[in-house]
């Protein structure tokens, strides 16, 4: 039931479906895994109320055209029994995946930040409203308020107004000149100004955040800060998201070292750890475009096809250039670490408020004291928020790395000892 | 169009619909309760928050994980 691949792909979202397609001519064994029921990531989510877009869908075909690809969907990485092998896990089964080489993509999850009334239900992320409607939840007549930062607003504002609920307010934490500044860089990548300019919505503020969501059993409105006012809306639904942050729990895991919130690459794409590489936004926030060319550098480099990846270092850097400017426009202001009451629960998997939490000095002391981060998420949630309120560094997930069944924890050893 | 039942009643939802979105269409969206008791829905919409857990055929899974299939038995976590 094992399995061996010349390259393991762990996420098969823009960066690790083009690393496999840029692999895939080698006739290397390529095995490509994702923990979501199809590929193409969250940008390229496909689903009963998902349009998507030509590339992702001619980029599917491709990889169907290739023998030596072997895609898993709804599989997830559970442990690393030995060194090169992951313990992974379906709905049906769990086995081992050995692997000569390994290409980390495993993509950027929402930094979710507490504030009052952000455990209702009603209350999502931003990207996270828009899977969930891609994915056939169903908003039709319904009053959404948008807040936080970043351009992925703009676009969970366009996936909800397509489905016919009304975006009664975008808020964007970032303030009008930094806003004005970046779009007016925008005509070096000129496709990302038409994108913006189709997305501009009335309903935009700056310099405008969330304070609380209001509501009994369920949402029923919002309280903002508004350009200095406090405004309170009406609504049955508020998406909520402070930007992305790297996935780069099982590269730490691994044993790869991190720079800053992501996984610190080289210019081939590898990691800290020899036959180890990593590509898109695990490596940092940077969006589609500049995961899709780091796919590529990795896929190639992997096989040893140095020149070729090089050629894509210019392209690299353009892109590269596009998220840099992103990141300066939405940094995330002060007053958002400001934003919990004492009661505010932090740690949504044990409930552990905010007072239990602020006084201590680091993630582990927190931990072993209030169980915060010790739930079913294992953090990913409240130890990125806490990263940002508190400055604490999260320490390397320990196996297993997410809910596993014990049968699949079973596979490790099923040989009788010698 | 895959039917399944949602803490008991029958749904009928599109092909590729996913359970978080069978628990709005068929109930009221919530997923579990929480340790203190609130109930809660799901969240992050990609698998990394784990508020969606519910019960799938007996088995704990992710809700936004996890498509529709013909005769799945959902109930959500009281």
């Amino acid at each position: 039931m094992n399995e061996h691949a010349d390259i393991l792909i762990i996420g098969a979202g823009p960066a690790g479906l083009n690393a496999a397609l840029a692999a895939a001519p080698s006739g290397a064994r390529i095995v490509l895994l994702d923990d979501n029921p199809l590929p193409g990531g969250q940008i390229w989510r496909d689903g009963p109320q998902a349009k998507l877009p030509a590339q992702a869908r001619q980029l599917r075909n491709q990889l169907q055209g290739y023998a030596n690809v072997q895609l898993h969907c709804a599989t997830r990485v559970i442990a690393r029994p030995a060194a090169k092998q992951l313990l992974v896990e379906n709905d049906e089964r769990g086995w081992i995946i050995s692997y000569a080489k390994l290409i980390l993509c495993t993509g950027a999850r929402e930094l979710l930040l507490p504030f009052p009334g952000w455990t209702l239900p009603g209350v999502t992320g931003a990207g996270g409203l828009q899977a969930l409607i891609k994915s056939g939840l169903p908003v039709a007549n319904e009053r959404v308020v948008i807040a936080g930062s970043g351009p992925l607003l703009l676009a969970s504002a366009a996936t909800v107004r397509k489905n016919n609920a009304r975006v009664v307010r975008i808020a964007e934490q970032a303030s009008a000149r930094a806003v004005g500044a970046f779009a007016a860089q925008l005509p070096r990548w000129p496709h990302k100004l038409v994108q913006a300019l189709q997305l501009f919505s009335p309903s935009y503020r700056t310099s405008s955040h969330v304070l609380a969501a209001i509501g009994k059993d369920r949402l029923e409105g919002v309280r903002l800060m508004q350009q200095g006012k406090i405004v309170e809306l009406a609504c049955e639904r508020l998406a909520c998201g402070f930007g992305l942050i790297p996935n780069a729990q099982l590269g730490q895991a691994l044993g790869c070292t991190l720079q800053g919130l992501g996984i610190q690459v080289d210019a081939w794409q590898a990691t800290s750890l020899s036959e180890h590489f990593a590509a898109g936004e695990c490596t940092g926030f940077g969006g589609s475009e500049l995961a899709l060319v780091e796919g590529s550098i990795a896929g190639l480099a992997a096989v040893g096809d140095r020149k070729a990846a090089e050629r894509l270092w210019p392209q690299r850097a353009h892109w590269q250039g596009f998220a840099d400017a992103l990141n300066r426009t939405f940094a995330l202001a002060p007053a958002l670490n400001a934003l919990s009451e004492p009661d505010t629960l932090v740690c949504r998997c044990e409930d552990v408020p905010f007072s239990a939490l602020h006084e201590h000095r680091s993630w582990r002391e927190a931990k072993l004291a209030s169980r915060c981060g010790m739930g079913a998420c294992q953090g990913r949630v409240c130890g990125a928020a806490t990263a940002q309120l508190f400055g604490w560094q999260p320490s390397a997930p320990r196996p297993p790395y997410s809910p596993a069944r014990i049968e699949t924890l079973l596979c490790v050893d099923d040989r009788p000892p010698a | 169009m895959p039917e399944l039942t949602v803490n008991g009643r029958p749904l009928h939802v599109a092909v590729g619909t996913s359970v978080a979105a069978a628990l709005a269409l068929g109930d009221d969206g919530s997923s579990r309760t929480s340790v203190n008791g609130q109930r809660r829905a799901p969240l992050c919409g990609m698998g990394i928050c784990q508020e969606c857990r519910v019960t799938i055929d007996g088995m704990r899974r992710l809700a936004c994980q996890t498509l529709c299939q013909e005769g799945m038995q959902v109930q959500s976590q009281s």
